[in-house]
């Protein structure tokens, strides 16, 4: 068995800037296993526009924004591999891993950084009645067959959901020269960026319907047709307004899901809301020393934020392995996300452990408007900060100070919500 | 020209086939589709019934019990994955206790070994998760959990390595005795001579008795929708869990997959369209509320896809196996629903032994009985499966993340007799694809794989044949591109 001081596994954003960060930190023998056969993740398929605004204050293609974090891994002659999927993560944080080199074979890692990103919703967690023909794609998966491998699904295309990849493929097959008819979001409000909605639907006049969702599905072998109808506010459909849309491809962008087989097998805590793992301050799992960032750990939506909380997860790992990590004291404050907000990660803080500043971020579960987002530590509201607009479809952050929780020392718990005075 | 003509390639036609290839005799296996089950086969409850619900000395009984006795020994020649978890009926009314008695009474005069009527007590020992409202079961523990694509690939393949030909995209279009007094099949592909037919068409073996035979036959296509969940929840019943049975059948179970998935379904609907495996809301809802009455706290949120199937129900309902009265030599294996699956191993031996007697079938001398199913690295232990890598690297190369499938076994299954073609054929012979992405990450890998192997152009790769294709054209094809 081979060691290493930290194992990454992932090569996407999280990992490399996790990678990078801890090198910075000191780190010498770390090990980035990637199970694609190139580093960058998902953002190799993503080839528009519009990464990086925050990071490097320039718009950049997904392989750009990628190549800005490789250059830096090969830079800093950091380890990886490629080709290579993990099988098993144990919980004393051995790591087996597989390729063809190098057969199946084992590390001991001093820390762990879990960064395997996440995946699309398939058709079938989604129940839509109807055939099973060929013809459903993710969204992401025919932007991997358009953009990487080269070839068109189909011509005429329905999508359902208003996720960005959705968003996105909608631009991208019609200018690749597809129809694409609509775009039906089954929720009151989309689940992307209002600037892809603009961007790409808006500017090519495809409609957006919202509170709509597909009913059935037809085509034997390949898809014919699909049939979109209005739901209620319950989410069911609402019979008589079915509207039927011949097509040859249909697109599903209805969320993503994080992908835990491999920390959930190793018995780290899951979240129910976030399907991440729970993290404290120093965005450490459950399992001392195994860390988790990136869309692993929570679905994001910009990838600026992904390699920022990376690069959180890389210093921390690397002040676990030179025992800079304090232990917990067991005197974690909970951070509670509630009123319209839907989760926080971190979800528990060791004022001892944390930076001087730590950015807490969230989603909203519906869409509020002129509404403030107010932190209260106990009972007394320590923040009120008024938004115009928030949306599921985008993260929110509150950032806490050190000094001001130092000074708090009974405080148990940490309520984010919004309020809408 | 033939000895016996097979219509049809699921677990029927390809048990009777293998059964068949014991003998010297020249057997074909005409199949519509692309490839083996993809009828009735590849969409049920992936069960092996005990046999205690089909009547009192019907064929079904009988074909039921025995086919379920011979389970373990041609799932070990077969290497296919089989499990005797137990089955259990539940009774959730006092007053339905009695109905409970009724059936084990049935099992007993069946032949069905080792039935049990529990308390309610005994049953929530065993099965935790049952409903609240249980106040008994019987439990079976013959019955048990099969994978039915493996078991009808199995039985193709090795009836194929014994000399049966399998024609694909061969659809049956009319059926004629001759003047040779041999029958004459034309097909989509060319005419077929053949002496003995055997009928095992599924939901279409109607249409081909009534074609030879003036005493008519009408089967309904019955359709059943299931959820398939994801194996985070394989564990929450570990019996296959029954209600009582109505007369449309034996209800919504609840059941683990051999490959440990948790199944929920069928309804039971009837419907004229004998290719109508679409699945619908009002289905979908019944399974699950149906469902609940008798498993508590249903992880439903785990469903990675539903799916329909439809089961050849025949007016008597009961399995049809004889040689058709004013249609000699021509064999009808009809009405094969439920329990089909379970019964398919007697059913091949029943037609093969009267084919066997009427034309005085001889043994092969050389007949290979034992197939080895694609290796399952899973079962190895770290040290094994490098020594694997070493000799062949593909098995290194994982494919479909969700599943763990390598390279190595796709391969397999495209190179093997009877291989996979298309990318339901791979992922019936290896489960690449069946996870819980259902397929997004390992579908365009598995093309690649296909169109490097096979030479098939991408534009041409199909999910399971006719005009299933997965991509149309290149980008940057000009022709259709309008803005």
């Amino acid at each position: 068995m081979t060691n290493y001081d930290i194992v990454i596994v992932g090569g996407g954003p999280a990992g490399l800037a996790a990678a990078v960060s801890a090198r910075k930190a000191g780190v010498e023998k770390i090990l980035i296993l990637e199970r694609d056969k190139e580093l960058g993740g998902i953002l190799n398929q993503c080839i528009h526009n519009g990464f990086g605004l925050h990071t490097f204050k320039e718009e950049l293609t997904g392989p750009e924004y990628a190549y800005r974090f490789i250059e830096q891994v090969l830079d800093a002659k950091i380890e990886y591999k490629l080709n290579t999927m993990v099988m098993d993560i144990s919980e004393d944080r051995v790591v087996t891993a597989m390729s063809r080199e190098d057969g199946m074979y084992q590390i001991k890692a001093g820390a762990v950084i879990l960064a395997m990103g996440c995946r699309e919703r398939p058709r079938g967690a989604l129940n839509i009645p109807g055939y099973r023909p060929a013809g459903i794609f993710s969204a992401g998966t025919a932007q991997r067959l358009v953009n990487i491998e080269g070839y068109m699904p189909g011509r005429e295309v329905v999508i359902l959901g208003s996720g960005d990849i959705g968003l996105i493929m909608a631009r991208r097959m019609t200018l690749e020269g597809a129809k694409v008819k609509v775009v039906a979001e089954l929720m009151p409000y989309s689940g992307g960026l209002k600037r892809n909605i603009v961007q790409c639907l808006d500017d090519f006049n495809i409609p957006l319907k919202l509170s709509h969702t597909v009913v059935d599905i037809e085509g034997k072998e390949h898809l014919t047709a699909v049939t979109i109808a209005a739901v209620d506010n319950k989410g069911k459909p609402i019979p008589g307004t079915e509207e039927r849309y011949t097509c040859d491809t249909l697109l599903l962008s209805c969320g993503l899901i994080p992908e835990n087989e491999l920390s959930r097998n190793a018995g780290v805590e899951m979240s129910n809301i976030t399907s991440g793992p729970i993290v404290n301050e120093s965005l450490e799992t459950n399992i001392p020393g195994v860390f988790a960032c990136g869309n692993v750990l929570h679905v994001h939506d910009l990838v600026d934020y992904v390699s920022e909380e990376a690069t959180r997860a890389g210093e921390n790992a690397a002040k676990f392995i030179n025992g800079q990590l304090k232990e917990s004291n067991g005197e974690d404050i909970e951070i509670i996300a509630t009123e319209g907000a839907r989760y926080t990660v971190p979800s528990t803080i060791n004022v001892d452990r944390m930076d001087d500043k730590l950015t807490v971020r969230f989603r909203v579960g519906a869409v509020f408007k002129n509404s403030y987002v107010s932190v209260y530590f106990d009972d007394e509201r320590v923040m009120h900060n008024k938004k115009r607009i928030m949306a599921p479809g985008e993260m929110e952050q509150v950032i806490l100070l050190k000094d001001k929780l130092a000074a708090k020392p009974d405080l148990k718990k940490i309520t984010v919500k919004i309020e809408a005075e | 020209m033939y000895d016996v003509v097979i219509i049809g390639a699921g677990v029927s036609g390809s048990s009777i086939a293998r059964e068949l290839s014991r003998y010297n005799a020249n057997v074909c296996v005409l199949e519509k589709c692309d490839d083996v089950c993809e009828g009735t086969t590849k969409a049920n409850s992936a069960i092996v019934h005990a046999g205690f619900d089909a009547a009192e000395g019907s064929l079904m009984a009988k074909l039921n019990v025995k086919g379920n006795e011979m389970m373990d020994e041609i799932c070990k020649d077969l290497d296919v994955p089989f499990k005797r978890n137990g089955s259990m009926v539940v009774c959730i009314h006092e007053e339905a206790l009695d109905g409970l008695k009724e059936l084990y009474d049935r099992g007993v005069k069946n032949g069905v070994k080792g039935l049990r009527i529990l308390s309610r007590e005994e049953a929530l020992e065993m099965e935790p998760n049952l409903s609240d409202n249980t106040c008994g079961a019987l439990y079976a523990p013959t019955g048990g959990i099969i994978c039915p694509f493996k078991l009808n690939i199995a039985m193709a393949e090795n009836a194929n390595v014994n000399g049966v030909e399998f024609r694909f995209n061969t659809e049956v279009e009319a059926i004629k005795k001759g003047e040779d007094g041999l029958w004459h099949l034309r097909t989509n592909n060319g005419e077929y001579i053949t002496k003995y037919v055997v009928n095992a068409a599924g939901v279409y073996a109607d249409k081909f008795h009534n074609m030879v035979s003036e005493k008519k036959i009408h089967i309904t296509p019955r359709r059943g929708d299931y959820c398939l969940l994801d194996k985070e929840a394989g564990t929450h019943v570990t019996h296959t869990i029954f209600p009582q049975p109505t007369k449309l059948g034996k209800g919504v179970l609840v059941t683990p997959t051999v490959h440990g998935n948790l199944l929920v379904g069928p309804t039971a609907i009837d419907i004229d369209d004998r290719e109508g495996v679409n699945t619908t809301a009002d289905g979908i809802n019944d399974v699950i509320a149906k469902a609940n009455d008798h498993v508590k706290n249903l992880p439903l949120r785990k469903v990675i896809t539903s799916f329909a199937g439809l089961r050849a129900h025949e007016d008597g309902h009961e399995f049809i196996i004889e040689e058709v009265a004013d249609a000699p030599h021509f064999i009808d294996c009809a009405g094969i629903e439920s329990p089909g699956l379970s019964a398919s191993p007697a059913i091949g031996v029943m037609v093969a032994d009267m084919l066997k007697e009427k034309m005085g079938l001889t043994n092969k001398e050389k007949w290979i009985g034992t197939r080895k199913d694609i290796l399952n690295p899973e079962n190895l232990s770290l040290e094994e499966r490098n020594e694997l890598i070493k000799k062949n690297p593909a098995y290194g190369n994982i494919i479909c993340r969700c599943e763990s499938i390598s390279e190595g076994e796709i391969l397999d299954a495209i190179h093997r007799p009877l291989g996979a073609r298309t990318l339901d054929g791979v992922k019936r012979r290896t489960r690449a694809g069946m996870g819980r992405c259902q397929a997004g990450f390992c579908s365009p890998k598995t093309m690649e794989i296909i169109h490097r192997e096979l030479g098939i152009p991408y534009e041409k790769i199909t999910k399971s044949g006719g005009s299933s294709n997965i991509v149309m054209e290149r980008t940057k094809n000009q022709k259709g591109g309008q803005m």
